[in-house]
């Protein structure tokens, strides 16, 4: 009886193993890190909006507060997109010519909604709520980003659930005292370490990491 | 023959994995459920809005506001000149959170009304150290708060009444650091001005 295989078929099986080995792994990584990329989260792309309003300007020039517009922030899930109410009452009289300002004045003439993009959207199987964070000492520049200083808006994280652990797992690294949550820019001068503790047992923040804290 | 059989194998495995991978997270259902978040779009109504506005004249269960005083600013349809609860350090402090988020844009941080927004070119609004307003009764500001006056809206949906309210004595409170005295105030808030200034 002959040979059944020919010699060249041990490189073939060899090659097929590790290839396949290499192609399993490969395959992975690249999903892993699409995963995570920009592409898929949306972190770092500025989101398209019917008017390109600035938060650099209204609070980093003007100096107006998160909860002038967001009033909800703090004892509601949602913080809140301010109607186009808000927004004319300032702009009721200033620049009240300006082209890029006619969808505000349209929707406050017409009693439409101005269509504002989401730009921070957790999947619909994530239970989140604003108020509890605010009141733990969760900054909004902790989950949002420089917001203040973007001219257009982005999604500044991924929010990833690892994300999302990374604090839950560890808040002394991330909490402020709760009279700067709204502040930008704010760093703990004497660093991060130095009130951590203390204000994870000052404000019992017990940022559990059971899985039915966010998906109930 | 053999060899090619074995060929063919590979690439048909080769081909039915890539195929696999494509169809990996395709889907969002779980992400977008069938159900609505705050302001989503829902063309099942005329206005595509989700959030559904309020009825006019809607009073929720338990929300009625027959307390004159405390929810218009009036009594027997006169603005009040008292507060409707006590005015306390709390009180103080949360009328002054309030304020600077709400007000100091245009009114500015001591009440003259040169905020920002007016140096951006808003109408001026009086000073709160005019006389006249320093005599206007509380219920006038309180007023003005939740109906809005000349150009400035209203801010009924935005401020809370006790909000309000603690705005009002805020007010109060910037009115008389204009025209008080160090030696007019109490010993122990007079010990701390001193340290601070210090």
């Amino acid at each position: 009886m002959s040979q059944l295989f020919h010699p060249s078929t041990n490189v073939i099986s060899k090659v097929t193993i590790f290839g396949a080995v290499l192609f399993i792994g490969g395959a992975a990584w690249v999903l892993l890190a699409l995963e995570r990329s920009s592409y898929v989260t949306q972190a770092k792309v500025v989101r398209e909006q019917p008017v390109p309003f600035s938060h650099r300007h209204h609070v980093s020039d003007l100096g107006i507060d998160c909860r002038y517009c967001h009033t909800f922030v703090e004892e509601s899930n949602f913080a809140g997109i301010p109607p186009t109410k808000t927004c004319m009452t300032c702009h009721s009289q200033i620049h009240t010519t300006a082209a890029m300002l006619e969808p505000v004045r349209e929707s406050w003439r017409s009693g439409e909604s101005l269509e504002w993009l989401r730009v921070h959207d957790l999947p619909d199987f994530v239970y989140f709520d604003h108020s509890i964070h605010v009141k733990k000492g969760v900054g909004c520049e902790t989950c949002h980003g420089p917001v203040g200083e973007m001219a257009l808006t982005w999604r500044e994280y991924s929010l990833n659930m690892e994300w999302c652990i990374e604090c839950h797992r560890a808040p002394e690294k991330f909490v402020r005292p709760r009279e700067f949550v709204f502040q930008a820019g704010w760093h703990a001068p004497a660093g991060q370490a130095a009130i951590g503790d203390s204000l994870v047992a000052a404000y019992d923040i017990n940022s559990s990491t059971n899985c039915s804290i966010c998906h109930r | 023959m053999v060899k090619g059989g074995v060929h063919r194998v590979t690439i048909a495995c080769g081909v039915a994995m890539l195929l696999l991978l494509s169809q990996t997270a395709c889907r969002q259902d779980m992400h977008d459920q069938p159900r609505y978040e705050p302001l989503e779009q829902n063309n099942f109504f005329s206005d595509a809005r989700a959030s559904r506005p309020v009825v006019p004249g809607t009073v929720a269960r338990g929300k009625l506001r027959i307390d004159e005083h405390l929810y218009e600013g009036r009594q027997d349809g006169e603005l009040v000149t008292t507060f409707p609860f006590p005015v306390t350090k709390e009180v103080m402090a949360r009328g002054r959170e309030r304020y600077d988020i709400f007000c100091s844009p245009c009114h500015d941080k001591t009440g003259s009304g040169g905020g920002m927004i007016v140096q951006r070119g808003f109408r001026p609004p009086p000073s709160f150290h005019l006389q006249r307003l320093k005599a206007s009764p509380a219920g006038h500001f309180y007023d003005v708060i939740t109906n809005g006056l000349g150009g400035m809206y209203d801010y009924k949906e935005r401020i809370k009444p006790e909000d309000r309210w603690a705005i009002v004595a805020y007010i109060r409170a910037l009115q008389l650091s204009q025209s008080l005295t160090v030696d007019e105030l109490p010993a122990d808030i007079r010990r701390e001005f001193f340290a601070k200034v210090k």
